[in-house]
């Protein structure tokens, strides 16, 4: 058991190292330069040489991997090129919109497609699993800045139900901030449903070929019983899984959301950054955005590992 | 040949299936051959027909510079299909590469696999926007960053079914008859890994042309004068409230391409694995 935790822990390390390195990589092979940006038009070579210094962009780029690699351990993510504040610091800010829009995503993401599921899988090859599975691929298939735009248009603009945009000041109660969150939230957890009212069918779908079900239902159990006590609980397991991933890439990945409800979140951040070439605000978050997913994977792992013997694999 | 007609029949005794077929090949004639006959020019600017709501004369209307939406989405589609289909195209090819090195070579598994998982460690739409920040903005570039994004999915697809098909009776025959190993591998695996990989080719096909009117709406995709269904979402945004048509109709056109291809991806995976069956 140790072995395989170690193993599992090992290769973790690993990947969080390329991670690491792929960071890195990416910020640096970049072509714009940041500093020029960052100085404009009036400045000169030796503003530009110095700001380069400050920034310890003139050293090799090894001693800048090691020197960057050293401050993360230590919890120091860097400076932000624009906005003049330590990358943590941007990060922390910008965290709250996007765990409470993931999580309310999740939710929603969750309440539509484990029922859906379950029925496309009980009723399967009905009308129902066909009306199911149909729209399920039609989530697929709608951009999610489109199906933003759509909702924005009808519920903020025509009817005013809800805000077109941002997360309300600063000291709002937080209701009022939920109320911003409605719109977007809706959009992902109705686009993601899609992966788990498929994931949930294929699932329940296993669990009905299995033989304490057939021993549920030979005990004379009534079909209620069998469907949500034996088999959607056993099913539930993977789908609890895919929940979690799925919360852990929407964190960076709802970076379209944000940008169409302009929500002051973490993809928010990181597309400015992009867009500004601020190396250490684009290293620092895609860090921690695949540092958090690489985690949840292994929890999630260590979980089954412990609970179910088979899976030491 | 007759194998190949068998086999198109069964694919489409589901009538959604070849519903679908049937619409991608409208979408990807219309965008082929209209702009051959056609004499109109989709970037003529008509200031005096700008922002004009659909009628008999333009059937979606013309957006911000008086440009027909019809004409444009016709000719949007074009490059929205091209840049799919080559993103699909090389993902597959490095893909299949990776996994099959992976799953067939021991030694190679695990730094391949490390690799692989870091790379799927971030979101899709997050590595697009990096990779193509560092790649510059281009058609081509767009192609390349969501090649790369894509390449990790069919790797771990390929690399699973090759696992299973390295241990089958063929292959260890084969290997006794003295069959190199480069041969085995390209004459008696991939032939089998063709069908999970053609199913991954129609997905990535509809992801990619729905993650390109990402990039272009996030300001990091094709430059906006090459029409393609997101950039004309993008270049109509600001007129959104007052001119509802330009966001609906590129967006109509990319749901439909998509639901398409994934009814097709889905109709091809059914025949394959008859345990995922529908009726079953």
């Amino acid at each position: 058991m140790l072995r395989f935790i170690l193993a599992r822990l090992g290769g973790t390390l690993a990947v969080l190292i390329l991670v690491a390195v792929m960071v890195f990589a990416l910020t640096r092979l970049a072509s714009g330069d940041p500093i020029a940006l960052l100085l404009g038009d009036q400045a000169t070579a030796e503003d530009i040489a110095q700001a380069r210094v400050q920034y310890g962009l003139d050293k090799p780029l090894l001693t800048q991997f090691g020197y960057w690699i050293k401050e993360v351990a230590q919890g120091n993510l860097g400076q932000s090129i624009f906005l003049q504040r330590p990358v943590t610091q941007a990060l922390a800010e910008r965290a709250e919109p996007t765990f409470f829009l993931a999580t309310f995503a999740v939710t929603i993401a969750a309440l539509i497609g484990i029922p859906c599921g379950l029925i496309a899988a009980v009723w399967r090859g009905r009308l129902v699993d066909q009306i199911f599975s149909a729209v399920a691929m039609l989530g697929a298939s709608v951009p999610s800045f489109w199906m933003g735009l759509i909702l924005i248009q009808v519920f903020a603009v025509w009817l005013g139900w809800f805000p077109a945009s941002g997360y309300g000041n600063p000291g709002v109660p937080f209701i009022e901030r939920l109320h911003h969150l409605v719109l977007p939230a809706t959009v992902l957890g109705v686009l993601n449903s899609a992966l788990i009212i498929r994931f949930t069918r294929a699932s329940v779908l296993d669990i009905l070929n299995e033989d304490y079900v057939r021993t549920a239902r030979s005990k004379g159990l009534s079909e209620r019983v069998v469907i949500l006590k034996h088999v959607l609980r056993n099913a539930l397991v993977p789908i609890v899984t895919v929940l979690g991933l799925t919360l852990a890439l929407m964190i960076g990945g709802a970076v379209v959301t944000e940008t169409v409800f302009n929500l002051p979140g973490v993809g928010n951040l990181v597309v400015r950054a992009v867009l500004r070439r601020d190396y250490p605000v684009i290293q620092g978050t895609l860090l921690v955005i695949a540092g958090i997913y690489v985690l949840i994977n292994l929890v999630i792992d260590l979980i089954y590992m412990i609970v179910d013997p088979r899976i030491r694999v | 040949m007759d194998q190949f007609i068998y086999v198109l029949k069964r694919l489409f005794s589901r009538r959604v299936v070849l519903l679908a077929a049937l619409v991608l090949l409208a979408v990807t004639a219309l965008a082929i051959f209209f702009p051959m006959f056609s004499s109109v020019d989709p970037n003529a600017i008509a200031v005096m027909d700008r922002l004009k709501a659909p009628s008999a004369a333009h059937w979606a209307g013309t957006d911000e510079l008086g440009r027909d939406l019809a004409m444009r989405i016709v000719y949007g589609g074009r490059y929205s299909i091209m840049i799919g289909i080559a993103t699909a195209f090389f993902s597959v090819i490095a893909g299949t590469a990776l996994g099959l090195l992976a799953g067939f070579f021991r030694r190679l598994d695990a730094p391949i696999m490390r690799v692989i998982d870091a790379m799927m460690s971030f979101p899709d739409i997050l590595l697009g926007i990096s990779l193509v920040s560092i790649l510059g903005a281009s058609l081509w570039n767009v192609v390349l960053a969501l090649a790369i994004v894509y390449t990790p999915r069919v790797a771990r697809v390929v690399r699973a079914s090759t696992l299973v098909i390295r241990e089958l009776l063929f292959v260890d025959a084969a290997r006794a008859l003295g069959v190199s190993t480069p041969r085995i591998l390209y004459a008696h695996i991939l032939p089998n890994l063709m069908s999970p990989v053609l199913v991954q080719l129609t997905f990535i096909f509809a992801y990619a042309i729905l993650a390109e009117a990402g990039l272009s709406f996030l300001g990091v995709g094709v430059p906006p004068e090459i029409p393609t269904w997101g950039t004309m979402i993008a270049s109509s945004l600001q007129y959104a409230d007052r001119a509802f048509w330009t966001i609906v109709f590129p967006g109509i056109a990319i749901i439909l391409t998509a639901l398409s291809l994934q009814i097709v991806g889905d109709g091809v995976r059914d025949l394959l694995d008859p345990k995922l069956r529908k009726s079953a």
